[in-house]
């Protein structure tokens, strides 16, 4: 174990902790108001000037060469004709482009490319062995099970914060928990997260390159979202809170008639705490990949640059060597090898 | 048992060892790539080596003819001669099957009329390890003859412009 | 007395890793090892002053100090700053990387070295550290902990080790799900390095010959004159057909610019032989220009603005001898930035024609703004209307795998034209494709891309070489391949010394070789070898049986 892995391991483990323990504290010392009202204010401030600030960060430099990465045949002669999968994996049109990013985006396109090939040994072969291709989903599975599960279980927290509760939600929830083995009726959503959540923390920490570029910016939010996942499981299914009184906190909140509940569990405090620090933290961090996406530019942009002009914002003149000079240059040599020049002497 | 067979029928596992034991000497955040995945094409150094320890091993099981020792031979050390400068570091994999051998088979090595055995499959290592010199040398050689090669290649042209060659008398 | 004791080291203890591992540390506390083989030499200062670019001096990379500019630091830190606020690319690269490690297998020098900071998130990482240190403020409060790190002269060091083991190939933005693209970072980072003097010999001494003369391998105008034309007097003597060019020339109607690879190194010449034969055969009206002699552009592996620097003489000189239209050759680079740079940089092209196939009447729309068509577009406009003769079998001696070049995959998407090509100048079942994870938009690199094709680099070249001579070697074994075929000249260059090496059999050959091998002239002689002067299958046996008949005789 080396010093780097210590120190990116284990002060984001330490300090998400430490959240637990501030927050355990501090309801304990009867700070509800801020922890259940102030806090989440503050995050949900944070988070949605941070996401602004960043968002008008990247937009203020701009992009000065179309740099798509073509992943398919491009626009030729009319008789080579692309189907559909060519045609958003090098898009021609806005449309394309509009594709290509839902496919990245909903769908994890790129990381689906992984491929194997394998020589198996087959005897019945004439070789004694053959080629096989397979595809190698185990990082896709995991992130989109991470992603998936994650936007199930916050639309079901929507459920908290709206009266009525819109009817999506109901039918999300009767979906996710149709497995009734036990009392409450358990979700999905919550075992995948914490199951994919898990298998992205592992892999970071038992592949040996994985650990090796790993950072505690890589580990931070892991924990969080891990300490998230399982005080909420805790608290749905062992150490009981009063929904009600939650409910009324949470409307509060939606409707900033914020008011103090009481006879919450400070277990859900615990849990609410660590999700404030999750948005706060959001725009600073990585995580920031979600929105970053969509600005990517060897992704969002038509590989259309040789029949449609980009303009370079910043694109300025260069001295570059002119024919003038060069011809002074060389003019006697040209003129003796009948190159044409401009000017005979 | 005689000792060929217990080679044979341990191949596999003393091939193995052997591998992990020369992906060893990678960074140890690359080595666990190398010795896991399996694709020849998305690992084709693992794969090589492998193919070459495959080929080398055979040859100390059963009479090979001397063409493909060395071209097993190569498949190793091809790599090897890239990667290390020391010929003494392109050459010591080769070594490396003697405790293999020796760990892995260590229960049945201590019968008398094995050890005896055992010193003779280990002195056909060492008539590999003399192949192994051979092959260092035309793998560096050959380097140097590719880089005259380049230089040759940008200036054919312009020879077979002026009607000089430049291939050599014995040829 | 105690005798002097001789360590004789065991086998296992000649390698690390077996009996002794090396200490395990973080990558920020490992530095490179600069050893002959592993980096390609600095810049001769002349060149850079020839070009006016900075700091020009004698350094070497094995000495402790590269003898910097006094306010190295300030410049690096300076021109970082300046490319986060022009390059968008540069700053969400930075940012949004999440080092899931989906990239990390991907690079074929991770691959072919197995030094882990050749993994393009770790390579990325080098640069994003510093970033990390001197533009967040995490980074200033925590340092190490926020992944930050001070910019200090090994840092350098270490950028020019790695950012120099990156051939901008691209594989890793394909499979990065936020499409993160290394050739980005590693074409800023070199930008950076080149702001405070670093810069290596094989790319500068070719910007500086392009810059000066015209082509990367600096020849004059007469010398590049009378090369070209020695190929028209080549290819009379294999096919009877003299196929004269011209230079220069006002009022052509296309301008033909093609890598100078082509018109110099082997086995690039015969492919120019291959576009001299077709353009005679065409009857084109076409010149090629001295001056915008290079359709390559080493200028893009120093910096964005020295690649416009050279790129601006297409443009000036097809104005210049009023052309209507340009046709390119076979490149791969070239190819990047003719489709992604040219317009964008150079442009508009307004004074120039939409091209139009003066054969065929095909208009090449998909070139309507930069009006430069790609030479095996038109080969194959003309091969699908059945204007061109060929005869398969002259190439019967070739059996034919293709190599996708890393820029025209996958900063072009250039795969179906040549194989279309391909598969009608090539006798039936003479083409096959290497394992699909290794070619089109997922090809292996060359390995000696962007500014490499340096000799002292070979040990390395050949290392990041491997994955793409791997699958040679599969298609070589199994179906008996004995050709790579290419469109891309350092492909051309590099390709038979990476195959020289590993799969020894197999020759490189650009495509319009082959074409120009398999046209059939009405007015030509009989053909008995190819462009290389090679036998025809047939040919060199029947005289042989020939030889073997009379032989037989004379001993009755």
């Amino acid at each position: 174990m080396t010093d780097f892995f210590k120190l990116h391991f284990f002060v984001p483990l330490a300090a998400v902790l430490g959240l637990v323990v501030v927050a355990y504290v501090g309801v304990q010392a009867n700070l509800q108001l801020l922890f259940g009202v102030v806090v989440p204010y503050m995050a949900a401030l944070i988070f949605i000037e941070g996401m602004v600030y960043r968002l008008i960060q990247w937009t203020r430099s701009p992009v000065p060469f179309r740099i798509p990465t073509t992943a398919a045949q491009n626009k030729s002669l009319p008789w080579i004709e692309k189907n559909l999968g060519e045609k958003l994996d090098n898009p021609e049109t806005t449309k394309h482009v509009v594709g290509r990013m839902a496919l990245e985006v909903l769908a994890f396109r790129s990381l689906f490319r992984n491929t194997r090939t394998e020589l198996r040994q087959d005897p019945d072969h004439p070789e004694g062995a053959r080629l096989i291709h397979w595809s190698y989903k185990w990082l896709w599975l995991g992130a989109i099970a991470f992603h998936y599960a994650f936007l199930v279980v916050i639309l079901r927290h929507l459920r908290f914060f709206t009266e009525p509760v819109p009817g999506f939600v109901y039918l999300l929830d009767s979906v996710d928990g149709f497995l009734q083995f036990f009392v409450p009726v358990v979700y999905l959503s919550g075992l995948v997260l914490l199951v994919a959540a898990g298998y992205l923390l592992l892999r970071r920490i038992l592949r040996p390159e994985l650990r090796y570029i790993s950072l505690a910016a890589d580990y931070f939010p892991l924990f969080l979202i891990l300490s998230i996942a399982i005080t909420g499981i805790l608290m749905r299914y062992f150490y009981k809170v009063d929904i009600v009184a939650v409910k009324d906190l949470a409307l509060g909140l939606a409707t900033f008639k914020p008011k103090v509940v009481a006879g919450i569990g400070v277990i859900f405090y615990i849990h609410l705490f660590l999700v404030c620090v999750l948005f706060a933290y959001f725009p600073f961090s990585k995580l920031m990949h979600a929105p970053g996406v969509f600005l990517s530019p060897t992704r969002n942009l038509a590989c259309n640059s040789r029949w449609v002009r980009h303009v370079n914002p910043w694109n300025y003149p260069v001295k570059f060597h002119s024919y003038a000079e060069y011809e002074d240059k060389f003019r006697e040599a040209m003129i003796e090898a009948d190159i044409p020049v401009e000017k005979e002497s | 048992m005689k000792l060929a067979d217990l080679l044979s029928q341990k191949k596999a596992t003393i091939l193995e060892r052997w591998l992990h034991l020369l992906l060893d000497s990678y960074p140890s955040e690359t080595s666990g790539f190398f010795k896991k995945e399996k694709d020849p094409f998305n690992n084709p150094l693992a794969f090589r080596l492998s193919q070459g320890l495959q080929g080398v091993y055979e040859a100390l099981l059963q009479d090979t003819a001397r063409e493909r020792i060395l071209a097993s031979l190569d498949d190793v050390i091809s790599i090897k001669a890239l990667e290390n400068f020391s010929p003494s570091q392109a050459v010591a994999f080769i070594f490396l099957l003697k405790p293999v051998i020796r760990e892995e088979l260590a229960t049945e090595l201590k019968e008398a009329q094995l050890s005896e055995e055992c010193l003779e499959v280990e002195s056909r290592i060492d008539g590999l390890a003399l192949l192994c010199f051979e092959v260092y040398m035309k793998r560096r050689e050959k380097l140097y003859e590719l880089r005259i090669n380049e230089v040759k290649n940008q200036v054919s042209g312009l020879m077979r412009r002026t009607g000089l060659t430049l291939v050599t008398p014995q040829q | 007395m105690a005798k002097a004791k001789v360590t004789v080291p065991t086998p296992a203890e000649i390698l690390p890793g077996i009996s002794y591992k090396t200490p395990e540390k973080g990558w920020m506390d490992v530095k490179p090892d600069f050893r002959p083989g592993t980096y390609c030499n600095p810049a001769n200062p002349k060149w850079l002053e020839w070009i006016g670019y900075p700091y020009p001096r004698a350094w070497h990379v094995t000495d402790e100090d590269w003898h910097l500019p006094s306010d190295w630091k300030e410049t690096i830190l300076q021109g970082m700053e300046d490319r986060l606020s022009r390059f968008r690319s540069l700053k969400l690269f930075f940012d949004i990387c999440v080092r899931c490690g989906a990239c990390a297998d991907k690079c074929h020098f991770f691959l072919g070295t197995g030094d882990p900071k050749n993994m393009p998130v770790l390579r990325a990482e080098l640069m994003r550290s510093v970033y990390k240190r001197y533009f967040k403020p995490a980074g200033r409060l925590l340092g190490q902990l926020a992944g930050a790190r001070d910019l200090t002269e090994d840092v350098i060091k270490e950028w020019f080790f790695y950012l120099y083991q990156c051939t901008e190939c691209r594989r890793c933005s394909l499979f990065c799900p936020y499409g993160i693209d290394m050739a980005e970072m590693t074409i800023l980072g070199r930008e950076l390095l080149s702001s405070i003097g670093i810069n290596i010999e094989w790319t500068l001494a070719s910007v500086a010959q392009c810059y000066d003369k015209g082509s990367h391998i600096g020849a004059t105008p007469q010398a590049m004159k009378d090369m070209i034309d020695f190929f028209a007097e080549e290819n009379e003597r294999v096919t009877g057909i003299y196929t004269p060019i011209t230079y220069n020339r006002k009022g052509a109607e296309i301008l033909f610019v093609a890598p100078s690879g082509d018109y110099f190194a082997d086995p690039g010449t015969y492919t120019f032989m291959g576009y001299m034969l077709l353009f005679t055969y065409l009857g084109l009206d076409y010149t090629i220009s001295t001056y915008a002699g290079e359709g390559g552009n080493f200028g893009f592996f120093m910096s964005h603005e020295m690649g416009k620097r050279l790129n601006a003489k297409i443009y000036a000189e097809a104005k210049r001898l009023g052309v209507k239209w340009i046709i390119g050759g076979e490149c791969g680079h070239m190819w990047r930035i003719l489709n992604q740079y040219m317009d964008t940089w150079n442009g508009p092209a307004d004074f120039l024609e939409m091209p139009v196939s003066p054969i065929t009447g095909t208009k090449f729309e998909n070139a309507a703004t930069t009006r430069m068509v790609h030479i095996s577009e038109f080969t194959a406009d003309l091969i699908k209307h059945g204007k061109l003769k060929l005869d398969p079998m002259r190439n019967a001696h070739i059996k034919l795998t293709f190599h996708d070049s890393c820029n025209t995959s996958r900063g072009m998407g250039i795969f179906e034209e040549p194989r279309y090509i391909i598969k009608n100048v090539l006798p039936e079942g003479h083409f096959v494709d290497m394992p699909p994870n290794t070619i089109r938009e997922k090809t292996f690199c060359c390995g000696s891309g962007s500014g490499f094709n340096a000799d002292e680099y070979l040990e390395t070249r050949l290392r990041g070489g491997l994955p793409r001579a791997n699958a040679v070697r599969y298609v070589h074994e199994k179906y008996g391949v004995n050709h790579l075929g290419c469109i891309c000249a350092i492909d051309r260059a590099v390709l038979p010394t990476l195959l020289g090496y590993w799969v020894p059999e197999v020759e490189v050959t650009g495509i319009s070789e082959l074409v120009g091998n398999a046209l059939v002239f009405d007015e030509e002689i009989e053909r008995t070898t190819d462009l290389r002067d090679r036998d025809l299958v047939g040919v060199g046996e029947a005289e042989e049986g020939v030889e073997a008949a009379e032989a037989a005789e004379e001993e009755e």
